[in-house]
């Protein structure tokens, strides 16, 4: 059948399942808006900012596993992709970007706006199409879905001259790709795994260090088998949280920069550091030459050009996170690690005496909010992070249980990731409790999508931490500048106000005592409702490894002191 | 091609061969991945190969051999590229081709001529006052031919850049297919 591309455009995602898609309209993608009528079995987003789409569509697929998709204009519009792709990129998540792009004939001319945009995304996707012939598009289309989610998965953008969207010819779907280099490969390598298992056997004192790929290759279920046949303890990268229920015995919780004691230290003195579906970032990994000094190590990563890049691992298995561990579990023998358990429990001990939660402090401080937050929605929502403390603290003191419940810009440490990209979860999980758990700067980055929110009638809950601060840069300086707090005090409006103009109800909280009422309120509102909590200014993620020192170098969590009026923390 | 800013004790020559897509923009994504990790491509040479629609890239980089396997690991996920080889420690045939314009009258014609046929050259064009050599062979045997030539004195010059093939059936699957041993 005779089809334009535009029409191709839409006729390729309904094959692709795409229920949703993220976007502008402008002059170079008026083609393909004009073919949307056509098709009302999917439903467009209108954003206010390219920016909020390109979080959206990431949104929307880390909670959907499907590819999120967005849809934009030439020029402008598609460089303000440019940091939501960076952003899907650095985390593996699936999406698909269209960007329309100045006719074949002016390519390469300065026509108004006209950007290089598979130049500009280059080294921000993970593969990218310029399309000048329609008779390529529909090719183009299915290999840009396949690449999107196959393997490690990544943004794949997509520019389309406006002439090709308008031009016609006969539309025929591939069934299958077939693409000369690019055929993720998945064998298990029988050797290593016997290596593997002698490493296992052996280790007195086993750690495994759990990342975002175990919930990428859905193999949680694996991971959770694997370490109670085995008992070894779990150590979660921000991204790997919520990999086993952090309640689970044999979860330590996160560890790297802003980790748990415990989980540090165990890393310090393990004799086996098993690294599952994570790529030994700097964030995890502090100085490089004095991580695990005790440890053989051995790598489960699907991507190979993660082996051996920051750390050499005694054995890799490069596989897919579900196969390795499924043929590992199968393969060890069940084992005990008593005295390993018995000294670790005794450093997380030691980390509880500390917590800031067990002191009677009478300010409202975040800590509080996100353990009352926990609390208040039993632990089940989907929480979606902005960038700084409050992402920490979250990380810290909300317990996660399930993949996929904290959306958070881990790799890019992107702000004004979280309203954008809790739109998308929304989207992806109706019934859903979705909050949204952002600071005073990150929030003003992307507020304008207060308005998608509102035209979608989305019921999102949103917490501000309001310290007036850019709170996280202020904690390096307060601790490595001399508390020179040099761009750092930040004047915000009245987010409940704000909020109001946009038919979004909302609170001001500024005492303790509120907190838990006002979750309450908020949870049992209908709608969208917006939380600013005005917390007290200058407070500090504990723990902290400074950046340079070696994750057992802890910055530990200030001892509570005892005072004539109760017991206070030394900040 | 970025100039080179890290000094590095380990640095030494690379000799990477890829296969690619002959697609707009596939080149560029090749020499992306090395401008990103700040390395010197000391030189590049792309052609057709055996395989229609597959180019040939031969290029020599200067880095340490973590570096270098980091980066040809990083190939290897490049969409287009389907197969990439670091003939480094192998045993292969690495040839260049030089072309070089060289000042002559009639007392040092006949001199040049002589390094010339030593060297196993040939001269492809002449005139009056100058002659164009045309060289082919391994970089060193050029260098040297070079560094003689430019006592004449050398007008013009232009190298090819490495190309490289190895030794026997090392490294090659006979049927021509290009696998992919692991990478997305
Ligand atoms: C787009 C972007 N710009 C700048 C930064 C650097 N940065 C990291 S954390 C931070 C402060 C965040 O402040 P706020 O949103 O108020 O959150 P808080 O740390 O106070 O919880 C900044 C500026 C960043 N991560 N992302």
């Amino acid at each position: 059948m005779k089809m334009t591309g535009a029409q191709i455009v839409w006729e390729a995602m309904l094959r692709e399942q795409v229920k949703v898609v993220f976007g502008m309209p402008g002059g170079a993608n008026l083609p393909i808006y004009d073919a949307l009528t056509q098709y009302p079995q999917i439903h467009h987003v209108l954003v206010r900012h390219e920016q909020g789409a390109s979080h959206m569509a990431d949104g929307y697929a880390r909670v959907s596993d499907e590819v999120g998709v967005c849809l934009v204009t030439s020029g402008p519009a598609a460089t303000n992709l440019v940091t939501g792709l960076a952003t899907a990129m650095m985390d593996s998540v699936p999406m698909v970007a269209i960007t329309g792009q100045v006719p074949t004939s002016l390519l390469g001319n300065d026509a108004f706006q006209e950007t290089d945009v598979t130049g500009v995304t280059q080294p921000v996707t993970k593969h990218n199409y310029l399309v000048t012939d329609v008779r390529e598009l529909a090719q183009v289309m299915k290999e840009a879905f396949h690449i999107a989610r196959t393997g490690r998965p990544g943004p794949v953008l997509i520019d389309i001259c406006k002439d090709v969207q308008n031009d016609s010819t006969d539309f025929v779907y591939p069934e299958e790709v077939t693409l000369a280099g690019f055929s993720p490969w998945q064998g298990l390598d029988e050797q290593a795994l016997g290596q593997a298992v002698t490493l296992i056997e052996q280790a007195q004192r086993p750690l495994i260090i759990a990342g975002h790929g175990v919930q990428m290759a859905h193999a949680t279920e694996q991971l959770r088998k694997f370490a109670e046949k085995t008992e070894i303890p779990m150590a979660m990268t921000l991204l790997g949280l919520g990999n086993v229920p952090e309640t689970h015995p044999l979860s330590l919780g996160m560890c790297g920069m802003h980790g748990e004691a415990h989980a540090n230290l165990a890393i310090q003195e393990c004799d086996l550091l098993i690294g599952v579906g994570m790529r030994f970032d700097d964030r995890v990994t502090g100085k490089l030459d004095e991580f695990a000094p005790k440890a053989q190590i051995i790598h489960l990563e699907m991507d190979a050009a993660e082996v051996g890049k920051n750390v050499h691992p005694d054995v890799a298995l490069i596989a897919d996170a579900k196969d390795s561990l499924q043929a590992l579990a199968a393969a060890v023998p069940s084992g005990r690690h008593e005295a390993w358990m018995a000294q670790i429990q005794q450093w997380r001990a030691d980390g509880e005496e500390r917590d800031i939660l067990r002191a009677e402090v009478e300010e409202l401080i975040p800590p509080y909010v996100m353990r009352q937050l926990w609390h208040a929605t039993g632990g089940d929502a989907i929480i979606v992070t902005d960038v700084g403390q409050h992402q920490m603290w979250e990380a810290q003191y909300y317990l996660h249980q399930h993949p996929h419940q904290l959306l958070t810009s881990g790799g890019l440490g992107t702000m004004g990731y979280a309203l954008p990209a809790a739109i998308g979860a929304q989207m992806a999980a109706p019934n859903m409790p979705v909050w949204v758990v952002a600071g005073d700067g990150g929030f003003q980055m992307t507020l304008q999508e207060l308005g998608t929110l509102a035209q979608e009638k989305l019921p999102i809950k949103i917490a501000i931490i309001n310290n007036g601060f850019l709170g996280m840069v202020r904690q390096w300086q307060q601790l490595f500048y001399g508390r020179r707090y040099s761009g750092t005090p930040m004047l915000s409006p009245d987010f409940v106000q704000l909020a109001a103009a946009y038919d979004i109800a909302g609170r001001t909280v500024t005492h303790k005592e509120e907190v838990t009422e006002a979750l309450q309120q908020a949870q049992d509102h209908p709608g969208p409702f917006l939380l600013e909590f005005r917390v007290k200014e200058e407070v500090n993620v504990y723990p902290m490894v400074a950046p340079g020192a070696n994750v057992g170098e802890l910055l530990r969590r200030p001892t509570i002191v005892q005072g004539p009026s109760g017991v206070t923390p030394a900040w | 091609m970025s100039t080179q800013s890290t000094a590095n004790t380990l640095a030494r020559q690379h000799t990477v061969v890829a296969w690619l897509e002959d697609k707009p923009g596939v080149l560029n994504r090749v020499v992306g991945l090395f401008r990103r990790r700040n390395f010197n491509i000391e030189s590049l040479t792309v052609g057709p190969s055996e395989t229609p629609g597959i180019s040939r890239l031969t290029f020599v980089v200067d880095g340490d051999d973590h570096m270098v396997d980091q980066a040809v690991k990083q190939l290897y996920k490049l969409v287009n590229v389907t197969k990439v080889e670091n003939i480094t420690h192998k045993p292969a045939i690495k040839r260049e081709m030089a072309l070089v314009r060289v000042k002559v009258d009639s007392s040092t014609r006949s001199e040049v001529m002589q390094l010339v046929d030593i060297y196993r050259a040939r001269i492809v064009d002449v005139s009056m006052d100058s002659v164009v050599v045309q060289a082919v062979g391994r970089q060193e045997q050029i260098d040297s031919l070079l560094e003689l030539l430019s006592n004449y004195p050398l007008l013009e010059m232009v190298r090819t850049g490495v190309v490289a093939m190895t030794r026997g059936l090392v490294g090659r699957n006979g049927n021509g297919k290009h696998k992919r041993r692991a990478a997305l």
